[in-house]
C-alpha cells in the first residue's frame, strides 16, 4: 500500500503538480497589469522544485510505489538539467510572449506541465510512468505549439506535430505490449532479470524494434525526423526554444531507462540498430543544413545531426557511453537555448528574424550579440575550446572504445561538414552589410540580455570546467 | 477455442490497418485522427489478451491508463484541427504544405 513514504519520495513532482494548479487559478483571477506576478512566481516555483529534488537525493537513491517510481542520481541530473533550461526558457521568452499577445499565463502553466512530464519520464520505473510521462510531456507540447492562434503556420506545425507523435507513441505502445508479452511484467528491474530466461527471445526482438522506433521519433532522428523542422520552423520561437531543449533531457532518459535499465541483456540487438540510425541522422541532419535559408529550419536540421553524436554514445553501451550521451544532452540543451535564444532577442512584433539573412551585418548593429552568436555557432559546431568540442570529443572516445571505430570517423567526418553551415552564419553577422531597410535591433529587455549572455559565456565556462559536470554524469552510472 | 496467438494476429491486422491509414490517406485529417485511435485500440487488444494469458493484471491496468490518455489525445487534436480549419479554410492533408524545405 501506498504510504507516507512513497508520497514524500514523490515530493518534487507532487510540489509541482500542486504549484501548477495554483498558478493557473491565479492566472485566472489576476488582472492584466499584475500578469508579470505570474512569471516571477513560476520562477520561484522551479527554484524550490530543484532544491527539492536535490534534498531528496541527498537522502540517497530510493523507489516508490512499488517500484513506479526511482530516485537516483540519474534522475536527478536530468531533473536538475531540465529545471535550469526551463528556467532559461522563460526569461527568454516573456517579451516575445508579451509583444506578440499570446496568452501570458497558459504559456507559463502548459511548459510546466510539459516539464512535469519530464520529471517523471526520467524517473519511470516501469513502462507506465514511462508513457504516462512522455504523454503529459508531449501533450503539453502539442498545445504550446498552436499557442499562437491566429497563425496558419503554427496550427500547421501543430496538427504535423500531433499526428506523427502520436504515431510514435503507438508504435512504442506496440512495442511495450511485445515486451510485456514476452517477460510478463511491466516493472523495468523486473524485465531487465526475466530476459535471459524468457523462451519468447523472438517477440522481445520484435518489440525491441518498435521501442527503438519511438525512441528515434521522440529524438528526432533520421529516418524518424519528418516532423522536426516543421514543427521548429512553424511554432513559436519562444515554445521552439522549449521543444529544442528540455524534450531532448527526457528522451535521453526514456533511452537509457528501457534500453540500459529494462534490456542491456539484448545490447547485441539493439547497438547495430543505433548505429544505423546515427549515421543516417549525422548525414540527413548535416547535408539538408547546409541548403537552409531559415535560421530556425538550419537549427532544427543541426538538431538531427546532434542527435546523431548523442545516439553514438547511447550505441556504446557502456557505463562511460551513457555518461557521455547524458553529458551530450545536457550540452546541447545549453546550446540550443543559446542559439534560438538570438533570434528571441532580435525578433520583435512583425519581424521574426528567422531567416538566416536577417542576422546580415549584425557586428555593425550589435556586435555583444553577434559575439554571443559567433561562440553559440563555434560550440555548436564542435571547435575548441568550447563546450561543444569536448561533448563531442568525449562521444567520439565512447564510439572508439566501444569498437566501433568506423562509427566514430562517420562522425568525425560530418563534425567537418558540419562547420559549413555553422560558419556561414558567422560569415553573414561579420561581413555583410545590413540591408537598406533593415530594423535589426537588438533586445532592451534587461532579464533578457543578462539570462542570454550568461547562457552564451557557460558555453565558454563549461569548456574549460567540463570535468566536474562529467564526473557527476559518470557517478550516475559507475556508483550503483 | 480461440488462442493467444489469434488474438495477437487481430491485434496486429488492427495496427497494420491504422497505420496504413496514416500513411495512404491523403484526403482529411480526421481519417488520421481515426487511424490514431485504432492503433491504440490494437495495442490495447495486445495488453488485455496478454494479461490474461499470462495471468497478471497489470496489462489491464495499463489498458485503463492508454484509454485515459487516448480520451486527452483526441481532445487535443480535434482542438488543433478546428484552430487548423480557422485558420486554413481547409482539412485536406495535401494542402497543407507550407512548411517545406
Amino acid at each position: 500500500m501506498p504510504n507516507l513514504n512513497d508520497i514524500l519520495t514523490l515530493l518534487p513532482e507532487a510540489y509541482l503538480t500542486g504549484a501548477i494548479c495554483v498558478l493557473l487559478l491565479l492566472d485566472a483571477f489576476i488582472s492584466e497589469r499584475q500578469r508579470a506576478a505570474v512569471h516571477w512566481l513560476t520562477l520561484l516555483v522551479l527554484g524550490i522544485t530543484a532544491l527539492l529534488v536535490i534534498s531528496g537525493q541527498m537522502q540517497g537513491t530510493a523507489s516508490a510505489f512499488g517500484g513506479m517510481y526511482l530516485r537516483d542520481p540519474l534522475a536527478e541530473i536530468l531533473k536538475l538539467a531540465a529545471i535550469a533550461v526551463t528556467a532559461i526558457v522563460f526569461l527568454l521568452a516573456r517579451p516575445y510572449i508579451e509583444d506578440r499577445r499570446i496568452a501570458f499565463g497558459e504559456f507559463h502553466t502548459l511548459t510546466l506541465f510539459a516539464l512535469l512530464g519530464v520529471m517523471l519520464l526520467v524517473s519511470a520505473g516501469s513502462l507506465i510512468m514511462i508513457y504516462l510521462g512522455l504523454e503529459l510531456l508531449t501533450l503539453s507540447s502539442y498545445a504550446l505549439v498552436a499557442l499562437n492562434r491566429d497563425s496558419p503556420l503554427s496550427s500547421e506545425a501543430a496538427i504535423k506535430y500531433f499526428v506523427l507523435g502520436a504515431l510514435s507513441s503507438g508504435l512504442l505502445l506496440y512495442g511495450m505490449s511485445m515486451i510485456y508479452g514476452a517477460t510478463g511484467t511491466l516493472d523495468l528491474n523486473v524485465i531487465r532479470m526475466m530476459v535471459p530466461m524468457t523462451p519468447h527471445h523472438g517477440l522481445l526482438v520484435f518489440g525491441l524494434v518498435f521501442l527503438i522506433v519511438g525512441i528515434a521519433f521522440k529524438f528526432g532522428a533520421a529516418p524518424f525526423h519528418m516532423w522536426l523542422p516543421d514543427v521548429y520552423e512553424g511554432s513559436p520561437t519562444a515554445v521552439t526554444v522549449f521543444i529544442g531543449s528540455a524534450p531532448k533531457l527526457a528522451a535521453v532518459g526514456m533511452a537509457l531507462r528501457l534500453l540500459d535499465m529494462g534490456l542491456p541483456e539484448l545490447l547485441r540487438d539493439w547497438q547495430p540498430m543505433l548505429a544505423v540510425l546515427a549515421v543516417l541522422s549525422l548525414a540527413i541532419g548535416s547535408l539538408l543544413a547546409i541548403v537552409q535559408t531559415s535560421l530556425k529550419r538550419m537549427l532544427a536540421y543541426s538538431t538531427i545531426a546532434h542527435m546523431g553524436y548523442l545516439f553514438l554514445g547511447l550505441a556504446a553501451g557502456t557505463a562511460f557511453g551513457n555518461a557521455v550521451a547524458v553529458f551530450y544532452a545536457i550540452a546541447y540543451a545549453l546550446m540550443a537555448t543559446a542559439a534560438f535564444g538570438i533570434i528571441l532577442a532580435l525578433s520583435r512584433a512583425g519581424f521574426e528574424a528567422d531567416q538566416i539573412d536577417d542576422l546580415k551585418g549584425l557586428n555593425q548593429r550589435s556586435p555583444w550579440f553577434a559575439g554571443l552568436m559567433a561562440i553559440t555557432m563555434f560550440s555548436l559546431a564542435g571547435v575548441p575550446p568550447l563546450f561543444g568540442f569536448f561533448a563531442k570529443l568525449l562521444v567520439l572516445q565512447a564510439a572508439i572504445s566501444a569498437g566501433m571505430l568506423w562509427l566514430a570517423l562517420v562522425g568525425a567526418v560530418f563534425a567537418i561538414i558540419g562547420l559549413y553551415y555553422y560558419l556561414r552564419v558567422v560569415k553573414v553577422m561579420y561581413f555583410d552589410k545590413p540591408a537598406a531597410d533593415s530594423v535589426l535591433a537588438a533586445s532592451r529587455n534587461l532579464p533578457l540580455r543578462w539570462v542570454l549572455s550568461l547562457n552564451a559565456l557557460a558555453l565558454l565556462v563549461l569548456g574549460v570546467l567540463w570535468g566536474p559536470l562529467f564526473d557527476w554524469c559518470l557517478r550516475a552510472f559507475t556508483a550503483a | 477455442m480461440i488462442s493467444l496467438a489469434h488474438y495477437i494476429v487481430f491485434g496486429t491486422v488492427l495496427f497494420c490497418i491504422s497505420v496504413a491509414g496514416i500513411f495512404i490517406n491523403r484526403k482529411n485529417v480526421i481519417v488520421l485522427l481515426m487511424a490514431i485511435e485504432l492503433m491504440l485500440l490494437a495495442v490495447n487488444t495486445n495488453f488485455i489478451a496478454f494479461s490474461r494469458f499470462i495471468g497478471d493484471p497489470a496489462g489491464q491496468v495499463f489498458v485503463f491508463f492508454i484509454m485515459t490518455v487516448a480520451a486527452a489525445e483526441s481532445a487535443i487534436g480535434l482542438a488543433i484541427l478546428t484552430l487548423l480549419f480557422r485558420n486554413r479554410r481547409t482539412i485536406n492533408v495535401a494542402e497543407l504544405d507550407d512548411l517545406r524545405g
